[in-house]
């Protein structure tokens, strides 16, 4: 049932890539592809290829395939640095971000912002962010405008446990709650900030009870389900959408790999990786759609295969694509010409 | 000043439905400086919206409103209150068009009260211009009247782009004949000159236009006074054109002498106009000390009009450039 996807996929646009979620089939293709996109990002840097720096997601896609189907491409995203799953599974291709990534003209901004800046108007991703908690009041922003202009959109800002610690996420959580905006507020608590863990840098260990002091609804969420979680961020959204205001979701999760690309997370305790491991997003849903039938583990075998080669295609168009030119670095400065 | 302020936001709101009005203290209490008189009133609390103290929160939320369809002024009460935001304009507004490829653009207007005459004190009495002078991606306007008040403020906030209004606090209840209605929109990135003059240059910005007009109205010299009125970006062919005919340049600030935003203009015309030039330019500044709150050091820390005066004299006669009066005066060399 899975057919020649590869080609499916690399035809579409970002807006077609999101509406293809719709499909079981596509949410675990999408995690895969995720996935092996991050590995494989993690070897360009290994193999010198890729300039600066890079955060990846390995252990969090759960969170990024449940918040594409959750929300509208209309809804307004706001992201961190570590992007790539949230872009991908939103809708955007793999040849804009690995090539934002490679610093080329194909990249989404045409090379100019890399790893840590990505943005597709289309489907709602508004430019991620390389300042911890800077999305948050920003995302309270974007619900401030629907809520004005009377539209039917609510917006989400994502980020990781980290950022509740910073002014940012109290100062905009407050904003949110007083002026009752469609903002879902989701912290991707994967237990680290940067390199340090959560129990040294913050005094609670669920993120969730912040909410209280906004008097929000909050939930606790696992984090490695896609379902566990969409249904959560499916109820936040109805609750901001229906002016009920907005809502603080923690989804407990883990980072696979360390903070950056220079981090190999050596300093987690031994057995804390393969126990997060044994509960894998992905493995998770694998297994669901194979005990419910939809597929078998042929098939996700030639998922596997189909996918290692679309991204090694999209790698090899990137590698052949012309560097940022120095022209895109004049452009967009200001909405007239640079004087 | 501050009735021409909210008669430019009250025109936007009128004119464009998406210009929203927050801060704190702005809506039911009218604005602490009285900037906002009307505007709830008329335009009711979903456009003119009192904020909590969270500059980082409201500014954040401004920058996120403005890229999603809002037109956003954001009152600062004092510009030092910024400090706490500036992440969000600095790092996040200035960056959007560019990190979107004009995807997404900011028309957000952040308006701050600035400068020192009323006796607050050293954390509520400086100007600060230089926070964003080094961001490519944001402009930076500073009216020096009820007149660019007015203009400067409907040009901003119909601009694209964000843009900071800098107002210095101390002459919002001065008054002065406005231009209202489109006829008086002032663009942006044009410096005006208020009187012509054959000897020296004189750029001024915000409440030291006002000293240089003051100063060089009794002189024996003959002055032409620029009113920057735009820091960012700056007028550069009005002022490199003035001083080819005049040969000199005095800079006139409300800033402290090192960084201070006239560096940068001194610099640009050093180079540009290095062959007209008859004399060195000169800066006249505030001395690198915080300022000071009781009121005659206040007024000695900003720099008078008869100083201004004196040490304009003396380039013009010396052609060479005189010593502030804090190393005359052997307070710091």
């Amino acid at each position: 049932m899975v057919g020649d996807r590869r080609v499916y996929v690399m035809i579409e646009t970002p807006l077609e890539r999101r509406a293809a979620l719709v499909d079981p089939v596509a949410r675990l293709d999408r995690m895969l592809e995720i996935r092996a996109f991050e590995d494989r990002i993690k070897l360009l840097f290994s193999e010198g290829l890729v300039h600066g720096t890079t955060h990846t997601c390995q252990g969090q896609e759960a969170i990024s395939i449940a918040l594409a189907i959750s929300i509208r491409p209309t809804d307004n995203v706001l992201c961190t640095y570590r992007s790539h799953g949230t872009a991908l599974a939103l809708g955007m291709t793999l040849d804009s971000v690995l090539g934002e990534i490679m610093g080329r003209t194909i990249g989404t901004i045409g090379g100019v912002g890399g790893s840590m800046h990505l943005s597709e108007a289309s489907i709602g991703l508004m430019p991620t962010s390389a300042i911890v908690g800077a999305g948050i009041p920003i995302a309270a922003g974007a619900a401030l405008s629907a809520q004005v202009l009377g539209e039917d959109r609510c917006a989400v800002a994502v980020f990781g446990d980290g950022a509740s610690n910073i002014g940012a996420f109290h100062e905009g959580l407050n904003l949110a709650s007083i002026w009752k905006l469609p903002v879902v507020f989701i912290c991707e608590n994967n237990t680290y900030g940067e390199y340090s863990r959560i129990n040294l840098t913050t005094p609670v260990s669920d993120i969730a009870v912040r909410a209280t002091s906004y008097a929000m609804p909050s939930a606790i969420v696992d984090g490695q389900s896609v379902d566990a979680v969409a249904t959560a961020i499916s109820e936040a959204v109805s609750r901001a959408r229906s002016g009920g205001g907005p809502t603080l979701l923690e989804c407990k999760t883990y980072r696979y790999s360390g903070h950056s690309r220079a981090d190999a997370g050596l300093y987690r305790p031994a057995g804390e990786l393969e126990t997060w491991m044994k509960r894998d997003p992905i493995d998770l849903y694998e297994k669901q759609l194979i005990d419910s039938g939809l597929l078998t583990k042929r098939d996700t075998d030639a998922m596997r295969k189909a996918i290692g080669e679309r991204i090694e295609d999209s790698v090899s168009r990137v590698m052949a694509s012309p560097l940022a030119t120095v022209a895109s670095m004049f452009e967009n400065v200001l909405g007239g010409l640079i004087k | 000043m501050r009735q021409a302020i909210a008669l430019a936001l009250a025109d936007e709101m009128r004119r464009d439905s998406r210009v929203v009005v927050f801060g704190e203290d702005i809506a039911v209490a009218e604005g602490p400086f009285k900037t906002s008189e009307g505007l709830l009133a008329e335009f009711g609390a979903n456009r003119v919206r009192d904020t909590p103290i969270s500059e980082m929160g409201f500014i954040g939320a401004a920058v996120g409103a403005a890229a999603t369809g809002l037109r956003p002024v954001a009152e600062i009460m004092f510009i030092e209150f910024l400090g706490v935001a500036l992440d969000q304009l600095v790092t996040e507004a200035s960056k959007f068009r560019y990190l979107s490829g004009g995807a997404y653009n900011v028309p957000l207007v952040v308006r701050a009260s600035v400068g020192c005459g009323l006796g607050f004190g050293m954390q509520h009495s400086q100007t600060l211009e230089t926070w964003f002078y080094a961001t490519p991606g944001l402009k930076l306007v500073v009216p020096s009247g009820a007149r660019t008040a007015y203009g400067l403020l409907r040009a901003a906030i119909q601009d694209e782009d964000p843009v900071v209004v800098l107002e210095p606090r101390v002459l919002y209840a001065e008054r002065e004949e406005v231009i209202v209605g489109d006829a008086g929109i002032i663009p942006i990135g044009v410096g005006e000159i208020l009187r012509p003059g054959s000897d020296v240059t004189v750029v001024a910005l915000g409440q030291m236009v006002g000293h240089a007009i003051a100063a060089v109205n009794v002189a024996n010299w003959s002055a032409e006074v620029i009113d920057l009125r735009t820091l960012i970006p700056w007028d550069r062919q009005m002022v490199c054109e003035s001083v080819s005919r005049t040969g000199r340049l005095v800079i006139v600030e409300e800033s402290p002498f090192s960084g201070g935003w006239g560096t940068e203009i001194a610099s640009y015309v050093g180079t540009e106009c290095f062959k007209d030039l008859k004399a060195p330019i000169h800066r006249i500044t505030c001395p690198d000390v915080p300022v000071p709150y009781p009121a005659h050091l206040e007024q000695r820390f900003l720099p008078s009009v008869e100083y201004v005066r004196s040490q304009i004299s003396a380039v013009v006669s010396n052609n060479a450039s005189p010593k502030p009066w804090w190393v005359t005066e052997g307070y710091m060399s």
